[in-house]
């Protein structure tokens, strides 16, 4: 787990890319790897490196090459089955230098081209330099787990894992934010690659391979999610069968996650059905000390205290907990936005970046998650609002059918007659078009649209002259319309939410920003393609979500734990910005005038809601609509001011000890001229 | 002050419409954006406040309550209606 850099010169008349630029990249990425940095420059290329040692600490150094010295690589992240596949390429007469997974890659390139990202089972970034062919390929993970940024100017390429790298490399590029970015924000939760928040920025759309070579550039999936189109694709068997070999699947997957570790692997514990499962099969691979954190909530509405604790009695692992307040989530979010590097419309990442921090402190390098399960498995409110509003929608005349809102929305059938009028409104509308691609998702899209009221007014117009919810469903992969309405709803769960907000903003910059690696058994390649076969029936049960899960879980997590219902995992919001205790910044970021530099809200507007929420202080919750407007327009300025408005601040100079300079004379100071001598640090 | 002007007032302010100049009396406020489900409690509860009226729950419907022109129609019925009707 690593950060990676690098630049290309796309035309041969260009001078080589600087060593400076490129430690310059490294350095704004020493949080994701503080362990060692390493450098490769030619003619055309530089790559750079910053390491989390986790496998092979002796000798994992990068970058790294093949036999030769022609092919090099930078990678960031994990492949899990390259011990496998090691073998089968020393069975093609492949010699390894080092006992590495990046090794695997280099030389699975070589074997398998392109053919080779399909056989990874893993989460990763990275970027291979073909230096005789002048080529370079940048490739991701099928869920894109790992983050690969992209910019372009002036006939050079730069790529990194994180946007601020490619200022610090770059510093010439533009620093703005991109309306369409900020329309999809305000929409998805999330942009959605290759779509950024900042113009001229791309992201490497998951499950993406990239080749830039001198004939031309090429951009593909090499992977795509396949759902079943007919009856004789779903997978046959019982619901105990089925459950079953979820059940064996997972094992494998968590067993491969803990052991292909030169490091010890702990794990995260929500308290609800998905991280005990993985907490509990972690514990039946590490029979030694086995380390479990969790955040724990002053508010008791939001805390699942006795679950987790219940899970830490059966599997007696070593336990951590960290009580979140209010307090903790305002002081943590400027460094939190910082990490994420796009808006936020909840705060839900900052006690998982205060989480990593305790992971850090507990000397764990690498931990499991739950992360994954609500999508594959259907976990998700949304699913089951997508198949009773559907069903509503076949009969749209019906006044039975909505009733089901309430069993899906318990509060609702307590509510007085008028909420209830005005939630079937909420979830009605446009019932009619039930068949159509993304009908599950417009209430909460429109939800989140519903706040671009606060823009600018000509920032809107530009933000507007995009249908972001046109574009994301005219990019729908070709079967999507023969596949059954839930794995259309799964398909864009995973593509919007799941990519660019749970795995990365709550996920991978969370901990990286404490150089911890996070590892997800449910994104295992064999598990996905299995849960993605299944019968939705296994799935969503009537209304049960994640049954099969459930199932899966018999035995080995405590029955309470089965049979809670799903609680949302939610953090304190707005309310933690408009207390007595409020930090001072948030006056200054809502401000008129710093408003009105970021140039994306109408300062007017923001002071109305501002005042709202002050005003509301004390007198019970928010409203869903307000909280996500306060986070949203708080965390637009907080990117403005940390990654925007100045330029990068270069930290204290990095030791690269991995240094292969080509250009360099052959007794260059420090430099190793010697490609394939290099990792010897 | 008109009860359409006193009701856009709140609205704007309420909802922090960023460009008051777009909400006409006619422009509706669920399908618009503007105010949400929760958010029509908001305005339920702005209407009883500021015109000393109640608002029984079966009036708690889009036909009373879709637009600033409909809000202030029933404003007035509800201030011209006998009590208790």
């Amino acid at each position: 787990m690593c950060g990676v850099a690098g630049c290309v010169a796309l035309q041969p008349a260009l001078a080589a890319p600087s060593l400076d630029g490129v430690r310059a990249m490294v350095g704004a990425l020493r949080h994701r790897g503080p362990d060692e940095f390493g450098l490769y420059r030619d003619a055309r290329a530089a790559l750079g490196h910053a390491r989390l040692s986790i496998i092979d600490l002796a000798t994992g150094q990068q970058p790294l090459c093949n036999e030769d010295g022609s092919l090099w690589i930078v990678f960031n992240g994990e492949i899990f089955n390259y011990l496998e596949l090691r073998e089968e390429l020393l069975a093609l007469g492949h010699r390894f230098r080092t006992r590495s997974d990046t090794e695997v890659i280099v030389h699975a390139w070589e074997a398998w081209g392109e053919r080779a990202l399909g056989r990874f089972n893993g989460q990763f970034a990275l970027a291979l330099w073909d230096a005789p062919r002048q080529t370079l390929v940048l490739a991701r993970d099928r869920l894109g787990v790992r983050p690969l940024y992209l910019a372009e100017q002036d006939g050079r390429l730069w790529f990194a894992s994180e946007v601020k790298a490619l200022f610090a490399g770059a510093p010439a590029l533009a620093r703005e934010l991109d309306p369409a970015g900020l329309a999809e924000t305000f929409t998805f939760w999330t942009p959605v690659a290759p779509q950024t928040v900042f113009r001229g920025i791309r992201e490497l759309e998951p499950g993406h391979v990239r080749v830039v070579s001198p004939l031309g550039v090429t951009d593909r999936p090499f992977w795509t999610p396949s759902y079943p189109e007919r009856r004789e694709e779903v997978r046959p068997g019982t619901l105990d069968e089925l459950a079953g070999q979820v059940r064996a699947a997972l094992e494998r997957a968590v067993r491969l996650r803990m052991l292909r570790a030169d490091v010890p692997v702990g794990c995260y514990l929500s308290g609800g059905l998905d991280s005990s499962l993985v907490a509990a099969l972690g514990r039946q691979v590490q029979g030694g000390r086995f380390c479990t954190f969790s955040v724990r909530f002053e508010s008791a509405e939001l805390d699942e205290t006795p679950y987790q604790r219940e899970l830490v009695a059966r599997i007696g692992s070593d336990h951590r907990e960290l009580v979140v307040a209010r307090r903790d989530v305002a002081e943590a979010f400027p460094a939190v936005v910082a990490h994420a590097e796009r808006p936020l419309l909840r705060t839900g990442p900052a006690p998982l970046f205060l989480l990593s921090g305790l992971v850090r402190q507990a000397g764990v390098k690498v931990v499991l998650t739950g992360e994954g399960a609500d999508e594959l498995f259907g976990g998700y409110d949304l699913f089951r609002e997508g198949k009773v509003r559907r069903f509503w929608g076949r009969q749209p005349a019906s006044t039975c059918r909505p009733r089901l809102l309430e069993r899906l929305y318990p509060y609702l059938a307590r509510s007085p007659v008028a909420q209830r009028a005005m939630a079937q409104e909420f979830f009605g509308r446009g019932r009619e078009r039930w068949d159509e691609p993304g009908f599950a998702h417009q209430p909460r899209w429109r939800a989140a649209a519903a706040l671009q009221r606060l823009f600018d007014p000509g920032f809107r117009e530009e933000a507007q002259r995009l249908d972001v919810v046109a574009r994301l469903l005219g990019s729908l992969p070709g079967p999507f319309r023969r596949w059954s309405p839930l794995a259309q709803d799964q398909y864009l769960e995973v593509r919007t939410l799941l990519s660019g907000y749970l795995l990365a903003s709550q996920g991978d910059r969370m901990l990286m920003g404490h150089s911890v690696e996070g590892r997800f058994p449910f994104l295992d390649t064999e598990v996905m393609d299995l849960a993605c076969a299944l019968p939705d029936a296994a799935k969503l049960r009537g209304l049960d979500e994640k049954h099969v899960l459930k199932r899966a879980g018999l035995g080995l997590v405590p029955d309470r734990i089965l049979a809670r219902t799903k609680q949302p995992y939610r953090a304190p919001d707005a309310v933690s910005f408009t207390g007595p205790d409020a930090p001072p910044w948030v006056g200054d970021v809502l401000s008129g005038e710093a408003v009105g530099r970021a140039g994306v809200f109408q300062p007017r507007a923001v002071e109305r809601l501002y005042r709202k929420c002050l005003d509301g202080e004390g007198r019970g919750p928010l409203s869903n609509a307000d909280n996500m407007a306060l986070v949203g327009v708080l965390s637009t300025g907080l990117l403005h001011e940390a990654l925007l408005r100045r330029p990068p601040q270069a930290g204290a100079p990095l030791e690269f000890r991995t240094v292969v300079d080509r250009l360099a004379a052959p007794a260059g100071a420090g430099a190793r001229g010697d490609a394939c001598r290099s990792r010897s640090g | 002050m008109q009860v359409q002007e006193r009701v856009k007032r709140f609205i704007v302010e309420n909802f922090y419409v960023a460009d008051p100049e777009e909400l006409t009396a006619d422009t509706s406020l669920l399908t618009g954006g503007y105010v949400d489900s929760t958010g029509m409690l908001e305005v339920v509860q702005f209407l009883e406040e500021e015109y000393r009226l109640e608002v029984a729950d079966q009036e708690m419907v889009p036909a009373n309550l879709e637009t600033i022109a409909r809000i202030a129609a029933f404003v007035a019925r509800k201030a011209g209606a006998p009590p208790g009707a």
